[in-house]
């Protein structure tokens, strides 16, 4: 039996003996890998950022937004009418068993200032549960207490967006600032928590208390009237019923009869999870479709070269065969060749694979990352197109009778 | 016991519906240690009876036992390993591989054989001494002259110890001094070695190395004289 060295050595010379075509002809197969390690590496860093943002978002998040209004037959869409209230999200709190913290929350967008600097930033109306419902850290001061909410003092958590665009190296906590021309304190700073599901600055945030923020900063919404209510259920498994639960409360107490259509939505992070998700999916079924055919096509390259490396070297079957070669270790010569030839494809199209990921990342902004498994895939992908393109011309290579190989010009 | 024994072998070629005769009915013998020239004009069958006798190729009808073993109904891989250890071919046009230095060329039957490689270079190195060219092992064929590259050709026939030597217009390709050469490693492996070998040739100064000549036409042996 022929030993795996001997063949590997064979396989070597007759591909470097023509180099410049061996090259040409797994440029598919350098397509095909470097596709499927950019699809991999694509996948898996969207899935990464996405379960990231989710838990900045904080954990087990039910939302409430207002529902749409139809004017005229005309529907507005979600949050266009201010279905909500305060007393909406009290209920929730009290009744909902699934529900573990609720905070309603009044936005809008004012301009802030301090010192001679200044910054147009989100500021939110909201009671002290909003920091167990995002799951959020104060890193300096403290957060919003009842006691703001019942006295509707005038004091501000800000994020660390607007902590360094007013204060720069300074200590916000205790300082005034003025949000419309508002001073009010700054008692807390809030951790980092980065770019939102939608690219949003999630730091760029100014949180007082809702009743202040009702009274002093938005006084044209109607009182009593929310923008949306953070929910927290229990856990992952109890979103569910969390929402279930929030449903019927509110349609009871909006007082929607059956067959009527809701006037809020109810939307959990798994939906917006799945929306997320299926971005990622249609990239990655567009590079597989792409990896796939060039992998194919790439194949073909691989078969017709084989094929005409066994034209071209029928004489020198002949000899070996002539010697003792049997049909079996010409066989596995040119498959090793072939497998050799898309091997080396495939560790160039890894390389491929790298560059075409980080350019996805700086470009696009979307996340790559390059795992172990993509190295493992890759060599198995061009393997198996060496395997399966390879094993035609390396059977007829066999198949050659040895005294019209030997004759052969 | 003969070392070749052919029983009323015929081989028939057929091109789509013409059938072709290329040996008709024969039978011989030869002996271990024998020196045979094979004569005869092209077309009379002498290429088919090398092919046989090498192993290449099987009969149609009839038996060929080589060392007692019955040949003629051996597999692909079975008639392999026969060539690959009992027979050592030389052919007209050399049949090197040009990307092979002359030790490597003279080491592929070993490595069919299985032998490692530092049993395949002792044993290659061995052969292309008995044929003079130890100093160009690591020449490429192009670097060598004609009669150089028959010469590693030899080496590779002899490196697995045949017990036959098959050679095929072995001189048609070289000058005359150049054949001389040839002929002598041919005729000191028979007298050293007791090699039984085998010469196609249509030079009679060639087959008078012979001190057999056994001569084909039409298929059929014509004269079989002992010199």
């Amino acid at each position: 039996m022929i030993s795996i060295t001997s063949i590997i050595n064979i396989a070597l010379r007759a591909l470097i003996a023509n180099l410049m075509r061996s090259l040409l002809a797994v440029l598919g197969i350098i397509i095909g890998v470097g596709a499927v390690i950019t699809m991999l590496a694509i996948g898996t860093g969207a899935r990464e950022k996405i379960s990231s943002q989710i838990s900045t978002l904080g954990s087990n998040l039910v939302l409430i937004l207002p529902g749409a209004t139809t004017q005229g037959g005309i529907r507005m869409g979600a949050g266009t009418q201010q279905t909500l209230t305060i007393l909406d999200a009290e209920a929730i709190s009290k009744e909902c068993s699934y529900v573990m913290a609720v905070a309603p929350v009044i936005s809008g967008t004012a301009q802030v200032v301090f010192g001679n600097q200044n910054w147009s930033t989100a500021v939110l109306g909201t009671t002290p549960q909003m920091i167990t419902v995002r799951d959020w850290e104060v890193v300096s001061g403290r957060f919003l207490t009842e006691q703001d909410i019942r006295s509707g003092t005038k004091v501000a958590v800000i994020g660390q967006t607007v902590a360094e665009k007013l204060f720069g190296e300074l200590d916000p906590v205790g300082k005034l600032i003025r949000i419309k021309k508002i001073p009010f304190e700054v008692i807390g700073v809030l951790g980092r928590k980065g770019q939102s599901l939608t690219g949003q600055d999630q730091d760029d945030i100014i949180y007082v208390p809702l009743t202040t923020a009702q009274r002093t900063l938005y006084g044209n919404i109607l009182p009593g009237r929310v923008r949306l209510i953070y929910a927290k259920a229990e856990s992952l498994q109890s979103i569910p019923q969390a929402t279930e639960q929030i449903k019927s409360l509110l349609r009871q107490r909006h007082r929607i009869a059956q067959g009527q259509e809701d006037d809020f939505t109810v939307m959990d992070l798994t939906q917006m999870l799945k929306t997320a998700e299926e971005s990622a999916k249609t990239m990655s079924v567009l590079l597989g479709a792409i990896a796939s055919v060039s992998l194919i096509v790439g194949g073909i390259g691989i078969m017709n070269i084989m094929l005409v490396s066994v034209t071209e070297r029928t004489r020198e079957i002949g000899i070996r065969m002539a010697v003792g070669a049997k049909p079996k270790d010409i066989r596995i010569q040119f498959l090793i060749e072939a497998i050799f030839l898309t091997t080396v494809g495939g560790v160039f199209g890894l390389f491929l694979g790298i560059i075409a990921s980080f350019i996805v990342t700086s470009l696009m902004q979307w996340p790559a990352t390059i795992s172990i498994l993509s190295v493992f895939v890759a060599f198995g992908f061009s393997a198996s197109v060496g395997i399966l393109f390879g094993f035609y011309p390396a059977y007829k290579a066999s198949m050659l009778n040895p005294i019209d190989a030997l004759r052969y010009e | 016991m003969s070392l070749i024994r052919l029983e009323n072998v015929t081989k028939i070629y057929k091109f789509g519906e013409r059938e072709v005769v290329a040996i008709n009915n024969i039978s011989l013998k030869i002996d271990r240690g024998e020196f045979v020239c094979i004569m005869g004009p092209s077309g009379s069958g002498k290429s088919t009876f090398m092919n046989i006798v090498g192993c290449l190729d099987v009969p149609t009808r009839g038996k060929y036992f080589l060392e007692e073993m019955d040949v003629s109904r051996m597999d692909r891989d079975e008639l392999a390993e026969i060539r690959n250890k009992k027979i050592g071919f030389v052919f007209q046009q050399f049949n090197l591989l040009s990307r092979a230095t002359a030790l490597e060329n003279v080491e592929l039957p070993l490595i069919y054989a299985g032998w490692s490689l530092k049993e395949r270079r002792q044993k290659a190195v061995q052969a292309l001494s008995w044929v003079g060219l130890e100093q160009k092992a690591n020449h490429y064929p192009r670097q060598l002259s004609g009669g150089e590259q028959q010469r590693v050709a030899i080496a590779r026939a002899l490196v697995n110890s045949p017990s036959i030597i098959l050679a095929d217009e072995p001189t048609g390709n070289l000058d005359s001094k150049a054949s001389m050469e040839i002929m002598k490693i041919f005729k000191r492996l028979n007298e050293d070695q007791q090699l039984t070998t085998i010469i196609v040739t249509h030079e009679s100064d060639i087959a008078a190395f012979g001190r057999r000549q056994i001569s084909f036409l039409d298929g059929k042996i014509i004269s079989d004289i002992m010199t």
